[in-house]
């Protein structure tokens, strides 16, 4: 203890080096009332500013809970006047009243769940390709910012894009297998989905493939797995809720795409026959049909219509983003 | 001259349910430097956050008890007020990334809105920074980003930082944990300049660093107050058997 | 070597060319459309199509000018609506991450960024178009920000949490005040990380038709008053591409090729300014 203490322990360092300056003048009492005085002010504005904060924060919510009551509430005349018929019903013929979506909504089913079904084998290489074998390298930056520019283009742009270069080339390719050669329809509008959904999707996947922890990877390829191997006993399996969720929310964004759908659809309210007839999807009926709704109960059919797209969406993003966030946790 | 400043009584600190600082009895006396020393989770950088109301910032944590700063209760007081009275310096030096030196140091008063005269903002970075012995060091660039600075300089801009608002006390929390050897012995040696002015409670993990810097230190262990003394006294004649094994290194 | 491992092997192989094939097979056609657009829009560009409003049809040439406009209008009402709200949101949700309202506001703005665009234009229709009595820029707006509102949210709340304690604790100790913290060092942090989700909302914004269909509905006049129908880009482009008259068509090729470049543009200087403007922690 003694020697602890008696060694250079208490020993205070030297300062004669200069670089103190002995004692400085206290600032004179200008800048201190100032200080004093503003902070009054501050506290004052402080309470404001957490006050502004929490109506904020209420006001998403009310903002949310508004869009669906008035979503409710505009839809009741049409619950009304048909029930659940609507749902099933395969007729839609505003001038007599009759209002069944069975065709629009078969109609959306049929678009988004082809259009995924074209897009996955891309958006799944595309999401390997960048998350596994390129993740980094100047191939993989060009690649990953052309696949984000393409995801930034508006829909009507594709839209027209598909009227104007698509709709002939699948109306040729109909006339040779021997379908109605209409161009416009349900294959046309799955296909013009399945290019808006992929950048979505493969950016969505890639950066699920690069959390899978290297050190699983390692120990896959130190037994002598081959990448294919890897990719398939590892990465796959460990990613595979995530890209289930990324399957969810590609189909809600499919689901809820109007205007790209609604310029090569064909727009008409009959029961496709076929994948290459024209149909009509729940958001391209509302799209067309909205400012032309002369009456009521259309109006509120329609909006029914939106109803029901914004249940389906809603649920299906919800599900999606939490199997994305509970994916992450792992 | 020996007058109180800073008196803890009956200071009790809690982060949920779990009882950091138990029931604190202490007085800080004027234009000293007391050192707070004890093992890891021992409390001791809570209690100083305490000091200065920064332990409430954190979500859950409470306290009961008072904490008095010139025989006015802190706890009575907006916690604006006493953060101004009272500075601090945090463990690892967090100049703000987006202003420069100059205005690091007028920091308090620029981010507060509070406008100066420029000739009063020269000479309080001017004073500020040659208190904490950095002004030769970095006069020429006083308009580039503190963060381009080394550690230990970082430091000793924080150290201007809260200097530069003029407070009564000046809380330090392990300010040399995060520093290489020279920077932190440039650092020590401006606790002794700084005491003129101030009054320094200074958290440290290293004992050595206690003895070195201190006129009295407090020891903690387990959230108590074992033993509060003249540096001196502490370190050769200690009064209680936990702080005797804690400086001769009995436990960590 | 044996032959199952060179089976093995070649079958690794095989699988990377397939993925590589694919990629390509599948971002190369992108590419090519994006060029597509280019092309056939960029010869229509000219002066004259920027400063003039549409000609009827049958008459040659003509501009876009009251679509140019109308955009520009709208996108501004929008952004003075969503930018303020949701970065005071996003400082809520950063600040408050337990309290019951936060879980609530996240919920919410989860639930706000999976509605379909149409979905908000009709819910704008009823909350403005009907009380004020006819379609307006307004109304139009006021959809955007809705849809503007989760993206900005989102980036604000996320670039706060990312920001170190020890820079709110400086500011604190400091004496300064809970909105000081905030607006003067928080906010000046991570600017870059703001302004990139302010950004991208706008360039989300700038092609959405859907909403507009029944809110700002289009016009073919200019127009500057946000009470009246106003036309914007995606709604040109919409109302004349599915037209039946080639003038009209490559009317819409140039405003195609405008919005295409106009909101590529946003997301390249976005990404330009974010890097700049990155404060460096």
């Amino acid at each position: 203890m003694e020697s602890l203490v008696k060694n250079d322990l208490i020993t205070r360092p030297d300062i004669s080096s200069g670089r103190v300056i002995k004692s400085v003048n206290t600032p004179d009492t200008l800048s201190t009332t100032k200080r004093l005085k503003r902070s009054h002010r501050h506290i004052r504005a402080e309470n404001v500013f957490r006050r502004i904060l929490i109506i904020v924060g209420w006001a998403t919510v009310v903002l949310v809970a508004g869009i669906m009551v008035t979503l409710i509430f505009q839809s009741t005349l049409s619950i009304k006047a048909s029930g659940f018929g609507y749902l099933w019903g395969k007729t839609w013929d505003p001038v007599r009243d009759i209002f069944g979506v069975y065709p629009f909504l078969l109609g959306t089913l049929l678009t988004s769940f082809l259009a995924l079904l074209i897009s996955i084998p891309f958006s799944f290489a595309v999401a390997i390709f960048l998350g596994e074998y390129y993740p980094t390298g100047w191939v993989s930056n060009l690649l990953k910012n052309t696949v984000e520019l393409i995801a930034a283009v508006p829909s009507v742009i594709y839209g027209f894009w598909g009227l104007a270069v698509l709709v002939p080339i699948v109306r040729s390719f109909e006339s040779k297998i021997g379908v109605e050669p209409v161009g416009l329809g349900i294959f046309t509008s799955s296909l013009i989905l399945a290019i808006m959904i992929v950048p979505y999707a493969a950016s969505l996947g890639r950066s699920m493939i690069q959390m899978v922890p290297s050190t699983l990877k390692e120990a896959a390829y130190s037994l002598g797995a081959t990448r294919w191997e890897v990719i398939r006993s590892v990465v796959l399996p460990y990613t595979k809720s995530g890209m289930f969720a990324g399957i969810m929310l590609s189909l809600g964004r499919a689901l809820g795409e109007t205007m790209a759908v609604t310029m090569v659809i064909g727009n008409t309210s009959l029961i496709p026959k076929n994948i290459f007839a024209p149909g009509n999807t729940m958001a391209s009926v509302i799209a067309n049909e909205f400012t032309e709704a002369d009456h009521p109960v259309y109006l509120s059919a329609l909006i029914e219509l939106g109803l029901v797209l914004f249940v389906v969406t809603v649920l299906i993003n919800m599900v999606g983003k939490r199997l994305i966030k509970g994916f992450s946790k792992e | 001259m020996e007058s109180t400043i800073v008196k803890a009584v009956n200071y009790n600190a809690y982060f949920g349910d779990n009882h950091v600082v138990k029931n604190v009895n202490i007085e800080i006396p004027r234009n000293n430097v007391v050192a707070v020393m004890g093992p890891s989770g021992c409390g001791k950088t809570t209690f100083l956050r305490g000091i200065n109301r920064m332990h409430e910032l954190i979500p859950g944590a409470t306290s009961t008890g008072q904490i008095f700063l010139n025989n006015e209760d802190v706890y009575e007081m907006h916690p604006i007020f006493v953060r101004l009275k009272i500075g601090m310096v945090f463990q690892r030096p967090n100049p703000f990334p987006n202003l420069s030196i100059y205005d690091n140091v007028i920091a308090g008063y620029k981010l507060n809105g509070i406008k100066l005269p420029k000739a009063e903002k020269d000479k309080i970075v001017e004073q500020s920074l040659t208190r904490v012995a950095l002004w030769n060091e970095v006069k020429d660039s006083l308009t580039k980003k503190g963060s381009f600075l080394s550690g230990g300089q970082q430091q000793r801009l924080c150290i201007a930082r809260a200097v530069a608002m003029e407070p009564e006390v000046l809380l330090f929390d392990e300010p040399t944990s995060a520093l290489d050897p020279i920077s932190t012995s440039t650092v020590e040696e401006l606790f002794h300049e700084l005491k003129k002015n101030y009054t320094l409670i200074i958290v440290t993990h290293n004992m050595q660093q206690a003895a070195r810097v201190s006129d009295k230190t407090a020891f903690f262990y387990m959230g108590e107050l074992v033993e509060y003394d003249e540096t001196k006294q502490m370190f050769t004649n200690p009064s209680d058997i936990r702080t005797q094994n804690y400086i001769t290194g009995r436990f960590s | 070597m044996n032959v199952q491992v060179k089976y093995r092997i070649g079958k690794s192989i095989g699988f990377q060319a397939l993925v590589i094939l694919l990629s390509a097979a599948c971002v190369v056609p992108l590419i090519f459309i994006l060029i597509y657009i280019i092309q056939a829009g960029i010869t229509k560009i000219n002066w004259h199509f920027l400063t003039n409003l549409p000609k009827p049809v049958g008459e040659t040439g003509g501009g876009i000018a009251n679509a140019l406009l109308g955009s520009t209008i709208i996108i501004l009402v929008a952004s003075v609506i969503a930018i303020p709200f949701g970065i005071l949101c996003g400082i809520y949700l950063s600040e408050n991450k337990n309290s019951k309202l936060a879980y609530w506001s996240r919920l919410c703005i989860d639930i706000l960024q999976g509605i379909p665009s149409i979905v908000i234009g009709i819910v704008a229709y009823f909350w403005l178009v009907k009380p004020l009595g006819g379609f307006s820029a307004l109304s139009g707006s006021v959809a955007l920000a809705i849809m503007m509102l989760p993206i900005v949210v989102r980036s604000t709340e996320e670039t706060l949490l990312l920001l170190p304690d020890s820079l709110r604790e400086a500011a604190f100790a400091l004496g300064m005040p809970f909105h000081r913290v905030i607006l003067k060092v928080l906010i000046p942090c991570g600017i870059s990380g703001i302004l990139s989700g302010v950004m991208l909302s706008i360039a989300r914004i700038t092609g959405e038709t859907a909403p507009l269909l029944f809110t700002a509905f289009g016009n073919p006049y200019l127009s500057t008053n946000v009470l009246k129908p106003m036309q914007s880009l995606p709604l040109l482009i919409f109302n004349y591409a599915t037209s039946p008259y080639n003038e009209w068509h490559d009317l819409a090729w140039g405003a195609s090729c405008i919005l295409l470049i106009w909101v590529l543009s946003l997301n390249i200087f976005t990404k330009l300014i974010t890097r700049k403007w990155k404060v460096q922690l």
